[in-house]
């Protein structure tokens, strides 16, 4: 299978044409034959949408031998699609579910919603599908803002821009939470693989991300390294949130608040093998927080 | 004034000409009422009173899934949806715990492969379809995004820039050009409607980029969907994406 990306895109097509690269990009992937699927926009129906454009363009240079061989799995997968459907009835019907059961029995504060949020917390919890803050802390729509990424980490001021930091400063300077709380969990995927990280050259994304906890990594294999793996793994996780709590204070504005007294900073460690959670509140006196002291912590909660 | 107030108010009024026992005394009784000021928002309880009722309706009643959920996880759907706290999947498709392998970012984005600026979501996808082998990508777009308001808006509004937001949203770029090219003339709130879902679509495009997407969409392995959540009018839109060969000409 040809690989696709963008830089090799235009370097094929950009020789002779006069664009700016954005619009030139954006010709490519939504070009005259998408039009045709801007009717078919159906609620909770399916349909198959004819992108093609950016595969169709390289695909002129590909050896028929190929395509051949891409449109008999095309005719193989057709039974699969059938089966597909399911799922889109599965989606569509979860949805009037939603729909029938909150949004129409909560109809006003539904439409309050629509006119604005105004939660009280910014979550940051990992992707793992076992940890939805929303059903394990219950948070309904409108209550916490959230981010999820692997391991749930924060990268620090100085890394610069990200996903999280864009959600953080949107959180923080535009919706004005009162709380960030920072949710670890037990058997973290993301968390053993920094921990099994070895020093070579290892050229994939989850490593790159992951590595922004290597201060949790360092801190925990230089206090916890006669413990097995598991139970490093698991102070890891804990160790990773307090990290993450103090590259939370790497943001001014974040400190600005925080000093102040209008943001709280919390910890929180969901354990799903017990069904236990712990919490916890930075406890912030500007002069304690030095990049190798304990995370001085308030608050501290052990719920089971 | 509620009757709380008016007890502090009170109580603060009698402060000004008794002695000093009382006045402490006094003092300690006005800080208690206002601890326990039964409309302030204590961030604590709220958590606590959410994890056990969870616990109790939800992990007590299910001992063998969460069992189960303990030792793995085999989500079928990796879902991108927007950092918005009207609009978790858990709530609007409810999702069940290990169902769901769920990035939340602003205006739930997914750029196209670059691992030195974007490692966060690249990460997400790679552990997702490759360690987990998810079998559904579902991105998620809703309606009123800010996310996508500040893409449409900045920087013609002359605002000032948000360091971060700004970067972020600025994956969205070919969306907003198409949506001014086609719609520019409808009112602003229209536009940003259509860029909302223009923008899944484009995040779409761009999940093709991700060497692992592409090997799942040849295997017939992988699927990838949009949705859109529209929160005003209770609605839920689901579209397939599709990308294939059309065979142009042999020689």
């Amino acid at each position: 299978m040809a690989t696709l990306s963008p830089t090799s895109f235009t370097k094929n097509f950009n020789s002779s044409v006069d664009f700016p690269i954005t619009s030139f990009q954006t010709f490519a992937i939504f070009g005259p034959k998408l039009k045709t699927e801007q009717t078919h926009f159906r609620l909770s129906t399916s349909f198959n949408v004819r992108t093609g454009s950016c595969l169709e363009l390289k695909a002129m240079k590909e050896p028929p031998g190929l395509t051949q061989k891409l449109d008999k799995n095309r005719l193989d997968g057709l039974t699969e699609s059938e089966n597909g459907c399911d799922l889109f009835q599965d989606l569509k019907h979860r949805f009037l579910r939603f729909k029938k059961h909150k949004f129409e029995e909560n109809l006003g504060h539904f439409q309050n919603l629509a006119e604005g949020q105004a939660p009280k917390f910014m979550i940051i919890a990992c992707a793992d599908s076992r940890v939805c803050p929303s059903v394990i802390l219950g948070f309904q729509p409108g209550e916490a803002f959230m981010v999820r990424n692997v391991a749930n980490l924060v990268p620090p001021f100085e890394s610069g821009p990200s996903e999280t930091n864009a959600a953080l400063e949107f959180a923080v300077n535009s919706l004005k939470v009162e709380n960030i709380l920072v949710i670890g969990h037990s058997r973290c995927g993301g968390i053993r693989a920094l921990m099994s990280m070895q020093d070579e050259v290892d050229s994939s994304f989850i490593r790159s991300w992951v590595i922004v906890g290597k201060n949790a990594r360092l801190n925990t294999k230089s206090a916890a390294s006669h413990l097995g793996f598991d139970q490093q793994c698991r102070h890891c996780e804990k160790e990773s949130v307090d990290h993450s709590l103090l590259n939370l204070l790497t943001y001014p504005w974040i400190e600005q608040k925080v000093a102040k007294g209008e943001l709280s900073v919390h910890g929180g460690y969901y354990d799903f093998v017990d069904c236990t959670f712990e919490k916890w509140t930075l406890d912030y006196k500007g002069s304690n927080l030095g990049k190798n002291s304990r995370l001085p912590v308030k608050n501290r909660f052990y719920w089971c | 004034m509620g009757s709380l107030e008016e007890a502090i108010e009170g109580l603060k009024k009698f402060l000004s000409n008794k002695d000093d026992v009382a006045v402490a005394q006094i003092e300690k009784l006005i800080t208690g009422l206002q601890e326990t000021d039964p409309n302030e928002f204590d961030p604590v309880k709220r958590i606590l009173e959410g994890f056990q009722h969870f616990k109790i309706n939800k992990f007590d009643k299910h001992p063998e899934l969460y069992e189960k959920l303990a030792e793995g996880q085999w989500p079928k759907f990796l879902v991108f949806a927007c950092s918005d706290s009207r609009v978790c999947p858990s709530h609007i498709l409810n999702f069940q715990p290990g169902e769901a392998f769920m990035v939340r970012n602003i205006a739930n984005m997914v750029p196209a492969f670059d691992k030195l600026k974007y490692s966060g979501v690249g990460a997400a996808i790679e552990y997702a379809v490759s360690v987990l082998e998810v079998q559904n990508i579902l991105v998620i777009g809703h309606s009123r995004c800010g996310g996508i308001k500040r893409l449409m808006t900045h920087p013609e509004d002359n605002s000032a820039p948000f360091d971060f937001i700004d970067e972020w949203v600025k994956i969205g770029l070919p969306a907003k050009v198409k949506v001014q090219a086609e719609f520019g003339d409808l009112p602003l709130e229209d536009q940003c409607k259509h860029c909302e879902k223009e923008s899944v679509k484009l995040s779409l495009c761009h999940l093709e980029t991700y060497p692992y997407v592409q090997m799942g969409l040849a295997n017939k392995k992988l699927r990838l969907m949009g949705g859109y959540y529209d929160f005003v009018h209770g609605k839920f839109e689901l579209l397939e994406f599709e990308p294939r060969f059309h065979h142009l000409f042999s020689t």
